[in-house]
Order: C-alpha cells, then structure tokens, then sequence
C-alpha cells in the first residue's frame, strides 16, 4: 500500500505547510483574533507626525490601548489628521485629555501616547483630541539648542 | 481485390531539408500482417507516426478504415486512435506504473468497465503473453524481451483493429524473437487483428508476413507477398534480403545533406 | 544590415519560443482532466514528489539560514546597543526576501531538475508518444499534475522555511546569545505586517512557483531526447529558473515595497 502511505505523506506536508502559515501569521506579525475585537475611532490633530506610521500602538501609562488606522493631510489646516481605534473596553478617556507622539528610546518606533484629562464627558467614536503634541523631530531640538547656546553666549 | 484498411497516397513528407518520403504509396490489407522493411534511416517508424497522425504530411493522403486522419478533429483523431494498438520499439511501458497497471491503463481510460472486469481482462492478457506472474513487478525489473511483450499485452488491451509494431524483434536474442514471431502469429490467426510491422529482419519479418512493402531512399522499391519479394530481381530489393555490402543502396550517408537525424532515432 | 536582419529573426525565434511555451501550459491546465479522482489521484502522486521530497531539505537549510542570520544580524546589532532587534531583522528577512528566494533557488535545483529529467526520459523512451497514441493527452495526464503539484508546493515550503528560520534563529539568539525571548517576539510582532510581509513574501512565492515549474515541464517536453539532450535540458531549468527567480524578485520588490 504504497499510495496509502504516499497520500499520508502527502497530507501531512499540506497540513505542515498551512501551519507554517498560521504560525507566521499569529507568533511572528502578531496578527491576533483580537484585532477584530471591537474598537471606536478617535481623530487627533498634530502639526508634525514625524515618522509615525500606520498600525502603530496607542497608549495609555504605557499600555496598548489602539493603535493607528490611517494618516492623511489635512489641506484645510495644513496639519496632520491621525485616525485611530481604542479598544471599546477602554471607554472612560476623558474629552480634554491630550495625546503625544512618543518615541520608544532614543531612535525607536514613534507611537501615541494619551494623558488623561479631568472632565467628566468621555470620549466616544468619531471624537476628536484637540490637545495634541507633535513629534519631538531631533533636527529642531538640536538647532533650538544650538540657538540657545549662542544667544547664551552673547550675553 | 485486397480488402484494404490503411491506404497511403502520394505521401510526401519531409524533416527540415531532408526529404524522408518522396510519393509513397501504399496499402495495408484488413486482417493481415504487412510487414514493412527497409534499411535503417528510411523513415519507418515515422510512417507509423504518420498513419497515427502524430505527424502530419506535407502531402498526400493516408486514410486508415476510410477516414483521412491528418484531417480529424482532436477528439475524433483520439477515436480513431482507441482502435489502433502500437508497440514502440522501446515498450514505452510508463515507468511509474506497475506491468498490472500498464495493461490496465487503456482500459480505465477508454472503457467503463468495472474494476473486476478490468482485472480480468488485464490478466487474460498478460496470460496471452505469458507474463501473467509478472503483473505486479515493476517496468524496470523486466527485462527487454519481457518488457516488449507486456508493451503488447498493453496494445491489444482494448481489442485494437490495428497493432503497429514498430522493429519488434531489434535487440532481441533469437528465443524471445521466436516467442514474439509466435504471438503476432496467433493474435493475428485468432483476432483476425490487421498487423503492421515496421523492421529490417528480414527473415522473421518475411516467414510471418502476408504482405511486404519495401521502402529505401523514401520510396516503396517493392511490394507483394513474400514469395513475390523474394523472387523479385530488382537490385536494391535483392541487396537488402541477402545483406551485400555492395549495390545500389548506398552504404556511405550522402554527402550533400544536412546531417539532421531525422527519421529515426 | 546583416546583423539587422539576424537580430529580427532572433528576435522574433525569441517571441514564438515564448508563445510555443504559453500555448503549452495554457493547453496543460485548461484542458480539463476527464476523471476526477483519477487527476486527484495523480496530483497527490505529484505532490509527494515534489512536495514531501523536498520537505527536508527546506527545513534543515531554513533551519541554518535563520542561525546564521542571527548570528551576523546580533553582531552588527549589538554595536549600537540594539540587538533584541534581532528578532526583527531575522523575521523581515526571512519574510520578504529570503524565504521566497532562497526556497525557489532550492527548489529549481531539487524538484525542477528531477521534473525536466523524468519528463525527458518519458519522452526519449516513447512514454509521451504512447499515451498520445492511446488517445490519452500526455499534456493533461503527464504535464498538468506536475505543474499544479509545483504551484501549489512552493508557497507551502516557503512558508515551512520561513517558520523554520525563525524557529533556527529563535534558538541562537535567545538560546545561545541571551537576547531576551519577549523582546524578541514583541519587537519581531511589532514590525512585522501580515498583509505587506507575510501575504506579498506568499505572493512571491507563488510568482516563483509558476516560473519554475512552467520553465521545468517544458524543458522536459521540448528536450533533445537523448540522453545528452536531457542532461541540457535538465542544466537549462536550473539555470533558467534561477535566473527568472532573481529576476522577477526584483520587480516584485520594486512592486511591493518599492514606494517609501
């Protein structure tokens, strides 16, 4: 019964390979069933994203909470409009809270962080946070420390 | 008159600028064996393509029971095909099957019998060639005698109107020569099969033969029964039934051609 | 002038060997096999031949590309302090580039090659010629199941080599180098698209497959059959593959990942 053990053979390597797949998909992109977990959409508003990318997380003390739907420019007030889902578990953002882009480490990833305000309205799906902090790009810090220095220097 | 079954007209046929047939005519009998001779190179067992239309004439017609193949659709070709049986000069058996499943392959292909009745006809067969024993060893643990008679149980596996056996005795020691000799005899006597047969042995293929065509430089130089061949007094005939290295078939290959080796293998 | 001339007819030999190769495996796949579970039958044939044969030697060179990887990607990492990006730099790698790549490389050398020789030697010992004469299409019997065993093969093993890389380098990184196993999965996850890594390094794989494998059954079909004409063919796959593997692999990346 040759073929019989062939169509096992056979089998198993399919079944093998499609595992391979799944395996990819779920340990190593990290593509969880959670992300069909229900979320609601928040806009955000930033004069300079600087380097934020799409499906980057967004946090609250530190912990994922979303991460970012989509990025496009805004003509009308030249800025940045960020769209993102927080999951709904995560209900009780206060309207006034602000949100930063953050940098994980000195040249890591960029990601969103929210710092929570005092109001009692929370937010809810298509909200916007109007107090945003943009990207602290590298190239200003060191030309405003630069400036600081030598106006320092004249006194 | 010749009850015929295979007619070929005027064939031309040739491969680059080597002409291989030159106006062949010809007929092949129903239900006799003809046997076809000639040197090696003249194109015989592109013939059989040509009569199985795997080749296609640049002239001429070759009609096979009243149907001119070369102008067959695809699929009526494939009926007409189911009918003829062909032997290769190889066996051909598909290596990747057991001798069993050879001969059971036209069958599962071209037939709805059930599975029992194909086994029973497989086996019959391979009774016929005497190989019964043999059904489940593979094509490469046969040997070249062996492998040639279960490529024939394959091709009479349908009942063919028409087996082609293209040099069925070519590197064969004398016993399974004798042996295949036996079989095209009896399928021919008991199935009243038409037979043809591609060679150049002369004696085997002329003491079983009905009917004998012999071809050289592309055209056919003789034909008749074998006793009318062998009294023949054309030079070239005589030449090749006695095997003389000297006479008008040439034993150098022509200068002037291309050699593009055609024809045959 | 001349030279003219014999460029044209090259040019237009070129063109028609490409539409005798397209004719040919359109002719394969679309015309449809006659029993069921008789096609079924031989794909799995196929399949195991091509597929399962070459199972092992994917994941022992998958196994030895990912260690390897982390080794040279922990020590360029580790001068800038960053080497829990290993994980990262091993599974974009495998991903997008290697995987497909090098599982196509080794497979035109494995299943390729053994495609074109047994085809040729169907063909130089009448196989082909016998089953045309049964009425039976060799290129719906013998051609059709091989070239969809090779498609749909490719893309499983890329994905077993893949797995396997990550898994090799997962063993020396975190086993043998000391990079923490959470930043190493965290880091890796974070980087790491479905859709633009794992679904295009898959699309790769399949673009490669249906190279190879048209590349393998022709050659086997046109060869010279006789031996030296098989041995040609055989090199001509190999070669040819590989070149259309690396080829296509760049205007698949351009394509993918060409817009920054």
């Amino acid at each position: 019964m040759r073929s019989k053990r062939a169509e096992l053979l056979v089998g198993s390597f399919i079944v093998l390979g499609l595992l391979a797949f799944v395996y990819l998909a779920v340990q190593v992109s990290g593509l969880g069933f959670n992300s069909k977990k229900d979320s609601y959409h928040v806009v955000a508003r930033f004069d300079d994203i600087g380097g934020l990318s799409d499906r980057a997380k967004v946090t609250i003390a530190g912990v994922t909470v979303g991460s970012v739907d989509s990025i496009s420019y805004d003509k009308k007030l030249y800025m940045a409009k960020v769209t993102m889902s927080i999951d709904s578990d995560v209900n009780n953002i206060p309207e006034d809270s602000s949100i930063a882009i953050l940098t994980s480490g000195l040249l890591g990833e960029k990601y969103l962080g929210i710092s929570i305000g005092a109001e009692d309205k929370m937010l809810k799906n298509g909200d916007e946070i109007r107090d945003t902090q943009s990207a602290l790009v590298l190239e200003n810090l060191i030309s405003q420390f630069l400036f600081n220095k030598t106006s320092g220097s004249d006194k | 008159m010749l009850d015929v079954y295979i007619k070929v007209q005027n064939l031309r046929f040739s491969r680059g600028d080597r002409v291989i047939f030159d106006d062949v005519t010809l007929v092949i009998p129903r239900g006799k064996i003809t046997a076809v001779m000639g040197p090696s190179g003249t194109g015989k067992t592109t013939l059989l393509r040509l009569i199985g239309a795997q080749l296609s004439p640049d002239s001429g017609t070759i009609t096979v029971d009243g149907q001119n193949v070369d102008e067959l659709s695809r699929s009526a070709l494939y009926k007409v095909r189911e009918k003829i049986g062909m032997l290769f000069q190889s066996g051909a058996l598909f290596s990747d099957m057991s001798v069993f499943e050879n001969v059971a392959f036209p069958l599962e292909e071209h037939t709805k019998f059930s599975a029992a009745k194909i086994k029973e006809i497989v086996l019959e067969k391979l009774h016929s060639v005497g190989l019964r024993g043999a059904a489940y060893l593979k094509p490469s643990e046969l040997s070249g005698g062996m492998a040639r008679r279960v490529a024939l149980a394959r091709a009479i596996a349908l009942d063919p109107e028409l087996v082609m056996f293209d040099e069925p005795f070519a590197g064969q020691d004398p016993i399974s020569k004798g042996v295949l000799v036996e079989l095209i005899r009896k399928l021919n006597a008991s199935a009243g099969i038409t037979s043809v047969l591609v060679s150049h042995d002369v004696e085997e293929s002329l003491s079983i033969a009905d009917h004998v065509c012999i071809m050289a430089g592309g055209r056919v130089i003789a034909e008749g029964s074998p006793e009318e061949i062998r009294a023949s007094q054309n030079a070239q005939v005589k030449q090749f039934l006695h095997g003389e290295p000297d006479g008008p078939v040439p034993f150098n290959y022509p200068e002037d051609t291309m050699s593009d080796h055609g024809g045959k293998r | 002038m001349k030279s003219l001339i014999a460029l044209g007819a090259w040019f237009f030999d070129w063109l028609e060997a490409i539409g005798r190769a397209g004719i040919f495996i359109a002719q394969s796949i679309f015309r449809v096999p006659v029993r069921f579970g008789e096609s079924v039958n031989l794909l799995v044939r196929q399949l195991y031949s091509v597929g399962v044969l070459s199972f092992v030697i994917i994941v022992v060179s998958g196994t030895f590309i990912g260690m390897v990887l982390s080794l040279q990607g922990y020590s360029v990492l580790a001068k800038f302090g960053s080497e829990d990006s290993v994980g990262q730099l091993l599974a974009l790698s495998l991903l997008r580039e290697l995987g497909p790549v090098v599982t196509a490389l080794l497979f035109a050398g494995r299943a390729g090659s053994s495609l074109t020789a047994e085809i040729g030697l169907m063909k130089a010992t009448e196989q082909l010629s016998s089953y045309e004469m049964m009425g039976v299409d060799p290129l719906r019997r013998v051609i059709a199941p091989r070239f969809i065993a090779g498609v749909i093969c490719l893309p499983l093993l890329s994905m077993v080599f893949s797995a396997a890389g990550i898994i090799g380098g997962l063993l020396v990184s975190v086993g043998w180098l000391g990079v923490s196993d959470g930043s190493f999965w965290s880091l890796m996850q974070q980087s790491v698209n479905f859709d633009t890594d794992i679904l295009n390094g898959l699309i790769k794989a399949l673009v490669f497959a249906v190279a190879i494998t048209w590349i393998a059954v022709y050659q086997g079909y046109e060869c010279v059959p006789t031996s030296e004409g098989i041995g040609k063919a055989t090199t001509r796959t190999v070669v040819l593959g590989s070149l259309a593997v690396l080829a296509l692999d760049f205007v698949l990346t351009a394509a993918m990942f060409g817009d920054f």
